[in-house]
C-alpha cells in the first residue's frame, strides 16, 4: 500500500523506502495498516487537522511564527488553529531546548494531550541538544523523556522544513490504525497499575 | 413569496391520515429534531471556514487551501478529529457538572436557532412572545460557562467563568434594552407578526434615528453577548490560555467550539430579523416593479445573507481591535452602553407616540 | 577630583589595578559602606550597577561588580570582592543600594554558591531548588548521575531564605515563605501563550488585581557561561546568537569586539560599516517582532501578521548575506564572515524606502486604536529613578525618559559618524516603551540610508592568528543591542579558552521590575506589561 497525502506528491518525498517499509513491517506482523474505509476516514479527518499545541522556548519558536505568518501560511493546510491548552491540541512542537527544569513540565503537557497525539522534535536542541549538548543541565534530545514521531534538524529549521516535517507526520499518521490499534482503556489501566494513588478515584 | 407552511400542512395532512394524531407529533417532532440539529452543524462548519477564511484574508494569507477544493473539507476534517478525541476525565473535578455544562451551552443555542425565522412559513417554534423568549434562553448558556468554569477546578478557567458571567449579564441589558426599542416601534413581540410588519420597508428604516442607534448598540452587544473580541475576555486565549474551557478535551470542547460559532449566526439571525427585515425582501413603498423582483429571490436567500452579513461585521472586529480589560469592559456597559440605551428607548417611545416613524 | 584620591580617602584598606578600566579590590568587610558612598557621595555618583560576574579564582570566590556613573560622563569603574571560605562564603549584598542586584545575586548565589548577607530573598535564579553543586565552580563535579533529569516538579518552592546581620556582625539565617498563607496565587508559565517563551511568574491576586509577581526563571538556562569555558574563543561566538536571538548580530559584534580589544585587533573599516547596518538592521526586525507580539498580546492578531510581512524583508537581506534566516552566526574576530551579496544595497533601500508608509499603516491599525491606547496607557509606571536603580537599559528604559543609549554615550563600529536621534519618550508607561520601539525604527532606517551608499571598499576581516590566545587579564564590552546595553565580561588566564565569560543581558534586569511594575494592576495588564517591556527569555536564562 502505497502512502500518499494530499499536501505533497509522493515522488517528492526523498525517504519512500523507509515509510514502505514501515508498511510492510506493520502488515508482515500481523497488524494491518489503515486497510477500513472507516480507518481511512478518521486518518484522512487527523492527517489533515493537526493542531499545534504553542510551544516554544527558543529561536526555533520565532521560525514557527514565520510559518503562521503570511509567507509561509500554515492555514494552507489547516495546521493553523493553535491551541494554547494542551487539551485541544493534537500535536506539541518541540522547539527549543528543553532544560532539566524544564523536563518535568514537558512531560507533563505531553501527558496532558488528548489522544491520539504526536510529537514533533523541532531544531537541533530538541533532536539532540544541539550546541548545548554537553551542558549541565541540558536535556539531550526529548526523545530521552518523550516519546518523539518526527525529528526536524536545522539551527534553527527554515519553515520550508518544518513544513516537510509536517507532511512526514501526515504521513505517519495515514498509516495508523484508529480501531483496534491505540487501545486507550488498556493504557489508562496500565497507568493506574503504575500509580495507585491517583486510581482512588476511578 | 412562496409559502413554505404548504409544505409543511401537506406532510402533516399526510401524517395524520394513516396514523393516529400523537403518532403524527411524534414523528414530525423526530423529523424536526433531526433538521435542526443538521442545521446546527452544517451551520456551524461553514461558519468555522467562513471566520477562518476571512481572518486570513484580512492578514494578508489564504486561510485553509489544500483539503478540498479551496479547502472546503477542512472542516469536515477538524469534526472527525474532534469527535474521536480523547475525552480526559480530570482528578479533582465536579464529574456531573464538568460533563454537565457543554450540553447546557448547547441546548441552550439549539434552541435559539429553533426560533429564528428562516423563510415564509418556515419557523419552527412561533410564540406570541417570541423574542423575549429568545432572550430568555440566550441567558441559560451563561449557566454552562459559569459550570464549566467552575467544575474544571483550574484557576484559569474560573477566573474565566467569572468575566464572563460579570459580562454576559452586564451587557444581556444593552441588548435586551436595544431589542425593547423595536418592540415598541413594532408593538408585538411574535416572531412571525415582526417580520410581516417589515413587508412595507425594514425596521431600520421604519425607526430612522432610534432604530439605527439601536442597532448599533444591539450589534456592539452582541458581539459582547457571544465573548468574541474584543470583548472575547472569558477565553481570552493570552491571559487564560483558553478560558472557561481550559480543561475540556474532545467533543466536549467541540460544542463550545461550535456553539461559539452557531451564537454568532443566531446574534447575527436576530439583529437581521429585528432591524433588517428578517426573510423579508428589500421592499422600498411606491416601488412596486423592484419590490416585484425583490420577492423572486427566495426568503431563505435574504434571510442567510443578511445574517452572513452582520457576522461579517462582527468577525471583521475580532480580527481588527486589542481585547479590552474587565473594568473598561464593565464601565464601558453601564456608565456609557445602558444610559445611552435606555434613553434611546425614551426617543423611540416619542417617536413612535408621535407618528414619527415611516 | 579623581575618582582614584577619593576612594582611597573613604576606604583607606583598598587597593587599585589598572586596566581597560580602573579596578578598586576592596576587602569584604569594607564592601558594604564603600557601595554606600559609591551610590550616594556626589563625587563618586556611581547610579548604576551595570553588571555583577561572579568568580572562581580557584583561592578564593568572589564577584566583579561594573559601575557607571551617568552623571560624570558614563565613566566606569570596576570593584572586586572576594572571600576565601570556600565552604560558606559571604559577601554583603548591595541589593537595597541597586536594586538590580536582587536577581544579580541570585544568580551568582546560583552559580557559585555565594550568600549574600541582607538579601531579601536567597533563591536559586536559574537552576532547581533541589540542585546539587554550584555549576560554575572550578571544582564542580559534572557527573550527570548527582543531578539526573527529574521527573517530578520542585518541593517547596515557595520557601525563601535570608541571611540576616544583627548588631554584632553574627550573621543568622532566616527562613520565609514567598506568599502568604491565604493568597490566591496564579500560576503562568511556564507553558503559557504570552510569555514570550518559557517564562514562569506567580502572581497573587485580588479579585482580578495583582498584589505581587513572584518571577521563577530558569526554564531555558542552558549553562552558555560555563560551556564556555570549556571551548575556544572562535567556538563560542555562536552562542551568542542563540541567547537574544532577535539581537542575534548585535550580540555577536559585542563578543567580537571585547575579544579585538583584548587582542588589539584594529577591524577593517568595510568590516565596521556592515556590521553596523547588520546590527541596525537588526534592530528593525525586532521591533517589528515587538510590535507584533505587543499586538497579539492584545489581541489585535491582525496587527502581529502586518508586522511579519516587513519582517520577511528583512530577513531575506540577512538570508542573502548571510546565509540564514535566523541564527546568522556572521561577524567572525576581526570581522565578518562573508562579503554582501550584490542585492544587499538594492534590498535594503527597498526596505528603508517602503518602512515610512508601512509604520504608518502599523499606527492606524493598532497604534492609533482607542482600546490599544486605553490598554496601554498609564500601565506599568517606571519612574526615572526605577529605570536607573533596576539599569533598565534599551527602550524600555528610554521609555521613561532615561537616555542610556550606548551608541550614544560611548561610540563603537560606524555609530560615530552617523546621524540618528537617540529616542526618548515621558511617558513612562508601557505605551511609551511601545512608542519607543517604533520610532527606533525610523532611526534605524535613517542610519540604514547613510550608510547603504557609503559602504568602503576594502577588507571584510582583519587578519587574525589560527589559534585566538587572549593575554591574562579582563575585559568588558558594551553594544546597544535591540533590547538594551548587552555586555560580554572575558577573563583570560592566557591560554586558549576563557577562563570566565560573563554575559550581561539587557532582558535578565527587565523581568527585575515585573513585581514593581505590574503590582496594583489587573491580570491582563501583566501580559501588557510583558509585552512591553519585550524580554527574550533565552536572553535572561542564558
Amino acid at each position: 500500500m502505497a502512502v500518499n497525502i494530499k499536501s505533497m506528491k509522493r515522488e517528492d518525498f526523498k525517504d519512500n523506502e523507509y515509510i514502505d517499509a514501515l508498511v510492510e513491517e506493520l502488515n508482515a506482523t500481523g497488524a494491518n495498516v489503515a486497510v477500513g474505509k472507516l480507518d481511512q476516514l478518521i486518518n484522512w479527518g487527523i492527517s489533515n487537522s493537526l493542531w499545534p499545541l504553542c510551544f516554544g522556548t527558543s529561536c526555533c519558536a520565532i521560525e514557527f511564527m514565520c510559518l503562521g505568518a503570511a509567507r509561509y501560511d500554515m492555514a494552507r493546510f489547516g495546521f493553523e488553529v493553535a491551541r494554547n491548552s494542551p487539551r485541544q491540541a493534537d500535536y506539541i512542537m518541540v522547539q527549543g531546548t528543553i532544560v532539566h527544569k524544564m523536563a518535568p513540565a514537558l512531560v507533563r503537557l505531553y501527558e496532558q494531550l488528548a489522544e491520539p497525539k504526536y510529537v514533533i522534535a523541532c531544531g537541533g536542541c530538541a533532536v539532540s541538544g544541539g550546541p548545548f549538548k554537553k551542558s549541565y543541565c541540558v536535556v539531550d534530545g526529548v526523545d530521552k523523556i518523550i516519546p518523539v514521531d518526527v525529528y526536524i534538524p536545522g539551527c534553527p529549521p527554515r519553515p520550508e522544513a518544518m513544513f516537510y516535517g509536517l507532511m512526514q507526520l501526515q504521513r505517519k499518521i495515514k498509516v495508523q490504525k484508529f480501531f483496534g490499534g491505540v487501545n486507550r482503556q488498556q493504557k489508562i489501566q496500565d497507568f493506574f497499575r503504575q500509580h495507585p494513588e491517583d486510581a482512588g478515584e476511578y | 413569496m412562496f409559502d413554505f407552511s404548504i409544505i409543511t400542512n401537506w406532510f402533516n395532512n399526510l401524517l395524520i391520515g394513516c396514523m393516529p394524531e400523537w403518532a403524527a407529533v411524534l414523528i414530525e417532532c423526530v423529523v424536526i429534531g433531526v433538521l435542526v440539529l443538521l442545521t446546527y452543524t452544517v451551520l456551524a462548519l461553514f461558519y468555522i471556514l467562513y471566520e477562518r477564511k476571512l481572518c486570513a484574508w484580512f492578514q494578508c494569507r489564504l486561510g485553509p487551501m489544500r483539503v478540498g477544493p479551496w479547502g472546503l473539507l477542512q472542516v469536515f476534517a477538524d469534526m472527525f478529529k474532534i469527535l474521536i478525541k480523547e475525552l480526559i476525565s480530570l482528578k479533582g473535578t465536579d464529574k456531573f457538572l464538568f460533563k454537565l455544562a457543554p450540553y447546557i451551552i448547547i441546548t441552550s443555542s439549539v434552541v435559539m436557532l429553533a426560533c429564528l425565522p428562516w423563510g415564509r412559513g418556515l419557523q419552527i417554534i412561533d410564540y406570541n412572545i417570541g423574542i423575549f423568549f429568545v432572550l430568555a434562553v440566550s441567558s441559560v448558556g451563561v449557566l454552562g460557562i459559569l459550570l464549566a468554569g467552575w467544575s474544571s477546578n483550574n484557576k484559569y478557567t474560573l477566573i474565566g467563568a467569572m468575566r464572563s458571567g460579570a459580562q454576559m449579564i452586564s451587557y444581556e441589558l444593552s441588548l435586551g434594552l436595544a431589542l425593547m426599542s423595536i418592540i415598541v416601534l413594532a408593538g408585538t413581540m411574535n416572531i412571525n407578526d415582526l417580520v410581516w410588519a417589515q413587508d412595507k420597508c425594514w425596521f431600520i428604516f421604519q425607526g430612522h434615528i432610534p432604530a439605527i442607534i439601536a442597532f448599533i448598540i444591539y450589534v456592539i452587544a452582541a458581539t459582547a453577548e457571544t465573548n468574541r473580541g474584543p470583548f472575547d475576555l472569558p477565553e481570552a486565549e493570552h491571559e487564560l490560555t483558553a478560558g472557561y474551557h481550559t480543561e475540556y478535551s474532545g467533543i466536549h470542547f467541540g460544542f463550545f467550539y461550535l456553539a461559539e460559532y452557531l451564537n454568532l449566526f443566531i446574534v447575527s439571525g436576530i439583529a437581521s430579523l429585528m432591524f433588517l427585515g428578517g426573510w423579508m425582501p428589500l421592499h422600498i413603498p411606491g416601488w412596486d416593479g423592484f419590490n416585484a423582483v425583490m420577492n423572486w429571490i427566495p426568503g431563505i436567500v435574504w434571510f442567510l445573507a443578511k445574517a452572513f452579513f452582520i457576522s461579517y461585521v462582527i468577525i471583521w472586529f475580532k480580527w481588527t481591535f486589542p481585547r479590552v480589560r474587565i473594568d473598561q469592559l464593565l464601565a464601558f456597559e453601564w456608565k456609557y452602553m445602558m444610559p445611552f440605551a435606555l434613553a434611546n428607548l425614551v426617543l423611540m417611545a416619542v417617536c413612535v407616540a408621535f407618528g414619527l416613524t415611516f | 577630583m579623581n575618582v582614584k584620591e577619593t576612594i582611597s580617602r573613604i576606604c583607606p584598606s583598598v587597593s587599585f589595578e589598572e586596566g581597560e578600566c580602573l579596578l578598586v579590590v576592596v576587602p569584604e568587610t569594607d564592601w558594604y559602606p564603600l557601595a554606600k558612598q559609591l551610590k550616594e557621595n556626589p563625587d563618586l555618583d556611581f547610579d548604576v550597577l551595570s553588571a555583577v560576574v561572579g568568580m572562581d579564582w580557584k583561592d578564593s570566590l568572589g564577584v566583579v561588580y561594573y559601575l557607571t556613573s551617568t552623571s560624570h560622563n558614563w565613566e566606569m569603574i570596576s570593584v572586586k570582592v572576594a572571600v576565601t571560605d570556600r565552604e560558606n562564603p559571604m559577601i554583603h549584598s548591595v541589593s537595597d543600594l541597586w536594586k538590580v542586584a536582587n536577581f544579580q545575586e541570585r544568580e551568582v548565589f546560583d552559580f557559585y554558591g555565594i550568600k549574600f548577607i541582607n538579601h531579601p530573598d536567597m533563591r536559586r535564579m536559574f537552576l532547581r531548588n533541589d540542585w546539587k553543586g554550584f555549576p560554575l565552580r572550578k571544582d564542580y563535579d559534572a557527573n550527570p548521575a548527582l543531578n539526573p533529569i527529574p521527573v517530578d516538579d520542585e518541593k517547596h518552592e515557595d520557601e525563601t531564605v535570608k541571611y540576616v546581620e544583627d548588631a554584632d556582625g553574627n550573621v543568622k539565617e532566616v527562613r520565609g515563605k514567598v506568599f502568604e498563607e491565604n493568597d490566591y496565587v496564579v500560576n503562568i508559565g511556564p507553558q503559557h501563550p504570552s510569555t514570550h517563551g518559557v517564562m514562569r511568574f506567580r502572581a497573587s491576586l485580588d479579585g482580578e488585581v495583582i498584589k505581587k509577581v513572584d518571577v521563577v526563571s530558569g526554564y531555558i538556562h542552558r549553562g552558555i557561561e560555563k560551556l564556555c569555558e570549556s571551548l575556544g574563543y572562535p567556538q563560542i561566538l555562536h552562542f551568542t546568537d542563540r541567547m537574544d536571538y532577535m539581537s542575534a548580530h548585535q550580540n555577536r559584534h559585542c563578543l567580537c569586539m571585547c575579544i579585538e580589544k583584548a587582542m588589539g585587533i584594529v577591524v577593517p573599516e568595510r568590516a565596521q560599516v556592515i556590521r553596523t547596518m547588520m546590527d541596525e538592521l537588526m534592530r528593525i526586525s525586532s521591533h517589528l517582532l515587538s510590535f507584533g507580539c505587543t499586538a497579539m498580546d492584545l489581541g489585535a492578531t491582525t496587527a502581529f501578521f502586518y508586522g511579519f510581512r516587513e519582517r520577511e524583508m528583512v530577513l531575506d537581506i540577512f538570508e542573502k548575506t548571510c546565509g540564514a534566516r535566523m541564527s546568522m552566526n556572521y561577524n567572525v574576530i576581526g570581522g565578518v564572515m562573508a562579503d554582501l551579496h550584490p542585492d544587499f544595497v538594492k534590498d535594503v533601500k527597498a526596505l528603508i524606502e517602503i518602512m515610512p508608509e508601512r509604520l504608518k499603516e502599523y499606527h492606524t491599525v493598532f497604534t492609533g486604536n482607542i482600546i490599544a491606547q486605553n490598554r496601554l496607557k498609564g500601565v506599568g509606571m517606571l519612574s526615572k529613578e526605577d529605570a536607573i536603580n533596576y539599569d533598565i537599559t534599551g527602550p524600555s528604559g528610554r521609555g521613561s525618559n532615561w537616555s542610556n543609549d550606548c551608541r550614544k554615550k560611548h561610540p563603537y563600529a560606524a555609530y560615530d559618524r552617523v546621524e540618528f536621534d537617540e529616542v526618548l519618550e515621558t511617558g513612562c508607561d508601557s505605551f511609551a516603551r511601545y512608542m519607543v520601539r517604533m520610532r527606533e525604527i525610523e532611526q534605524s532606517c535613517r542610519i540604514l540610508a547613510q550608510l547603504v551608499d557609503n559602504i568602503p571598499e576594502g577588507d571584510i576581516r582583519a587578519q587574525v592568528p589560527k589559534v585566538v590566545k587572549l593575554p591574562a587579564g579582563h575585559w568588558y564590552a558594551q553594544v546597544e543591542a535591540s533590547r538594551g546595553t548587552f555586555g560580554v565580561y572575558i577573563e583570560s588566564d592566557g591560554s586558549k579558552n576563557p577562563y570566565r565569560v560573563h554575559f550581561q543581558s539587557p532582558c535578565f534586569n527587565l523581568i527585575g521590575v515585573m513585581d514593581l511594575t505590574c503590582t496594583g494592576h489587573m491580570i491582563a495588564d501583566l501580559i501588557t506589561i510583558g509585552a512591553a517591556l519585550d524580554f527574550v527569555i533565552p536572553d535572561i536564562d542564558r
